[in-house]
């Protein structure tokens, strides 16, 4: 190994998005939680759920590549035992998506109108309360940040979002 | 073959080859240790968990085998965490077994209940809470191989008292295959092209060093790095945890760098052309302020933990794999590119022809480097003041210590000012005979990681240079020592103070001295030692070092303690303040004068 490539972190990406495939064991999440606080490495979000193989999971984690090089981060991840492998995901690699789900307060006049917005979105409207709606939408994550937006004009009730995930996009092999 | 788990773990240990472990019983720990009682492998019985641990890091310092402690659960855990913390920091292999309260009870606040795995995660190369006895094996074989393989370090075992009650079917898994490690896979070659573009950098350097660090002993790479040393020519540092595994006397060696290494070899590292580090890992106690740390070297890195290479420094070349045999291979590619069998930069032609011939045969002299080397040596040698005749030096008493003892006698160090001494006056000739704690610098090492060395290696002489500070950690542990027949020496360089703390005070505190004085004679060494069942003897006056030492080493039926009653005020040079550049590298003030050749 000469320099990995990875080393010279490029200037303009801020977060990278790294796909953790992990022994399916107790203890696993805090092991790689540990690490990420032990080290100093920021974490924007983590997504984690066992794969279609039961004995692995997978984390998907989104990391801020100011807080450490991005190889560091990698290679800290690889030491641990239960980590299986890793693949860094660039975003215009990957194919991400995210959900969210949000109650928002909306009365009578104004339900019509949400609701087409949402849909216009690809979102759903999953619950109708007394005056208020439970949404949801699964989408790249801009789009989901578009989203939060538009039903900030709305007054938001609760808002919870699940942090993303992704899978390389085919044709390309992720790295590490 | 049914078996208890507690019998299948001492099984289990018997088969990996454990001769001893060092520990103490206790509740959760109670069915493991009856079948301690059949076994071969010899139980030390420590007087507290800690001294387990470091006794189990002694051990496999010196020979290079794992370590094994096996503590109760709750406080008797809590007790092995600096050590399990120690073996991380100086990646040393230990496996340690812990007690832990019933699975029915975890997470109940049980009497004793502790989460040690949650507690050691971040200390632990990895460690295991076993829920079913049919693990076992499994896990001792799995954590041995952990321990012992890639980077080594310590790892944590810890079973619940009704899964060592718990029956199981015996089985001891039949290959690596077998042991559940899906994501553990160390590299220990070198990639080729890397070796390569590393081989052709050497033959460039015009002030090249060998950055030597643990890493070389580590790998059982001392053999291999003497002979990389010798065909190229350059000078070899060896770091704190390095000492030993180049020899001291070589004429290529430059001794130890960092805060308190010499000066040639801190500033041969500053005003190099090329660094090949191997097996180090630019510690901040190495490298000084990093930014103004060997400005003008290009670096080669190679280092069996990847997560090591650009961790501190972006080398030129990173190579990941076991350092021997990269060394190995970089003297395979130096031998490709014309760089046969040669001493100090003559460059020999293998027969070699055309591009790689060249290489080799119009390398840049070093002869500019070595005499700029030898002149630094001559002007700034290690140096202490000699002229109070009525003092008791410290430095003099290690180099009586060391001129007195077998040459390849195993010194172990506590933590503090007789640590440095100790490191830089002892003549390190052999690998495996420097016992101290660097990365997490543990005061009160010394005593049990020497009764640990004496254990691993009963052939040999160990003496412990101990401070009285860190003497009063862990100096039960002579208890232990005499009780089990383990014939070690203690020296205690007992200059009355927490020294290296003093120097701080002296240095950057405008000598406001806060809590660090601690008496010449509370408590009484000599009396101490006796009550443990050692020798006490005290010397007092530079007449009375030798003696002492010659009547110490004529002792080897029980340990013995030295107490050396040193100058208070002498202070470990050279030294580079802590966060300031190697270049602002403060001599003894005996030497500031001298001219500085750069
Ligand atoms: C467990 C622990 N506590 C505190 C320190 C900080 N410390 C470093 S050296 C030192 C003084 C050691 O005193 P002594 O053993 O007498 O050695 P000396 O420096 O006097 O040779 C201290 C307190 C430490 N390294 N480890
Ligand atoms: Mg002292």
């Amino acid at each position: 190994m000469t320099l990995p490539a990875s080393l010279s972190r490029d200037g303009d990406v801020r977060h990278h998005l790294l796909s953790v495939l992990v022994e399916n064991k107790a203890g696993v999440l805090a092991r790689v939680a540990g690490l990420f606080s032990r080290r100093g490495f920021n974490i924007f979000s983590l997504a984690v759920a066992p794969t279609d193989d039961d004995r692995f999971s997978r984390i998907t984690v989104v990391v801020d590549v100011e807080s450490a090089p991005l190889e560091q981060v990698i290679q800290q991840l690889d030491k641990l035992i239960n980590v299986v492998s890793i693949s860094q995901l660039a975003p215009d690699e990957a194919v991400e998506r995210e959900l969210l789900l949000a109650t928002v307060a909306v009365d009578a006049a104004r339900r019509e109108e949400v609701g087409a917005q949402v849909e216009a979105f690809g979102g759903e409207v999953l619950d109708v309360g007394d005056g208020e709606l439970t949404v949801m939408l699964a989408e790249r994550p801009e789009t989901v940040d578009e989203f939060e937006r538009l039903l900030a004009d709305c007054r938001i009730v609760e808002l919870q979002r699940t942090g993303r995930v992704a899978l390389p996009k085919l044709g390309h092999s992720g790295g590490a | 073959m049914k078996l208890t788990g507690a019998q299948a773990l001492i099984k289990s240990l018997e088969t990996q080859g454990v001769e001893v472990m060092f520990g103490l019983p206790g509740g959760a720990i109670l069915p493991v240790y009856d079948p301690i009682l059949d076994s071969s492998i010899r139980h030390v019985l420590v007087r507290h968990e800690q001294g387990a641990g470091h006794m189990a890091e002694g051990y496999a310092m010196v020979t290079g085998r794992a370590g094994v402690a096996i503590v109760t659960s709750g406080p008797g855990a809590t007790n092995v965490v600096t050590p399990l913390s120690n073996a991380y920091m100086d990646s040393t292999p230990l496996v340690v077994i812990s007690g832990q309260v019933a699975t029915s009870s975890i997470g109940t606040d049980a009497f004793q209940e502790c989460d040690i795995t949650g507690v050691t995660m971040g200390i632990t190369k990895h460690n295991w809470l076993i829920k079913r006895a049919e693990d076992i094996p499994r896990t001792v074989a799995a954590a041995f191989h952990v321990a012992t393989t890639g980077r080594p370090g310590p790892v944590l075992i810890d079973i619940p008292k009704d899964i060592a009650n718990s029956q199981m079917e015996w089985y001891w898994p039949e290959s690596e295959a077998d042991l559940d490690l899906p994501g553990y896979h160390p590299r220990t070659t070198g990639d080729p092209a890397a070796i390569a573009a590393a081989a052709e950098l050497m033959l460039a350097a015009e002030r090249p060093v060998l950055y030597v660090g643990g890493g070389v002993l580590k790998s059982r790479g001392s053999a291999a790095l003497l002979e990389l040393a010798e065909r190229t020519g350059f000078p070899v540092v060896t770091t704190l945890m390095a000492r030993g595994a180049f020899p001291d006397s070589h004429p290529l060696c430059l001794g130890m760098p960092g805060m308190h290494g010499n000066y040639t070899a801190v500033t041969s590292m500053q005003r190099a052309d090329l660094l090949v580090a191997l097996g180090s890992r630019f510690d901040d106690r190495v490298t000084g302020k990093i930014d103004a740390f060997a400005p003008g070297a290009k670096v080669i890195h190679a280092d069996i933990d990847p997560a090591e290479i650009g961790k501190v420094r972006v080398p030129e070349v990173g190579i990941v794999g076991d350092c021997r045999l990269v060394i190995e291979e970089l003297l395979t590619a130096l031998e490709a590119l014309g760089l046969g069998h040669d001493r100090r930069g003559a460059a020999v032609e293998a027969g070699s022809t055309g591009r790689a011939a060249t290489l080799a045969a119009g390398r840049p002299s070093l002869e500019g480097w070595w005499a700029q080397v030898g002149d630094w040596q001559r002007e700034f040698p290690l140096y202490y003041d000699t002229d109070d005749e009525a003092a008791v030096k410290p430095q003099m008493v290690v180099e009586s210590l060391r001129d007195l003892s077998p040459a390849d006698t195993i010194v172990v160090s506590g933590v503090g000012q007789h640590q440095m001494w100790a490191s830089q006056y002892w003549r390190f000739d052999y690998p495996y005979t420097w016992v101290n704690s660097g990365g997490a610098g543990t005061m009160g090492f010394a005593v049990p990681a020497a009764v640990g060395a004496k254990v691993g290696r009963p052939d040999k002489t160990v003496w412990a240079i101990d401070g009285d500070g860190c003497f009063q950690m862990t100096a039960q542990e002579l208890v232990t020592a005499s009780a089990e027949k383990i014939p070690i020496k203690i020296a205690i360089l007992n200059n009355a103070y927490l020294g290296m703390v003093r120097q701080w005070q002296e240095m950057f505190y405008a000598e406001r001295y806060s809590e660090v004085y601690l008496s010449p004679d509370l408590p009484d060494y000599v009396k101490w030692a006796e009550a443990m069942g050692c020798v006490g003897i005290r010397a007092e006056t530079p007449e009375e070092v030798a003696p002492a030492i010659e009547k110490a080493n004529s002792i080897d039926d029980r340990p013995v303690v030295v107490d050396f009653r040193t100058d208070a005020f002498e202070k470990v040079f050279p030294m580079v303040p802590a966060g300031g550049s190697n270049d602002a590298i403060v001599v003894h003030p005996d030497q500031a004068g001298a001219r500085v050749a750069r």
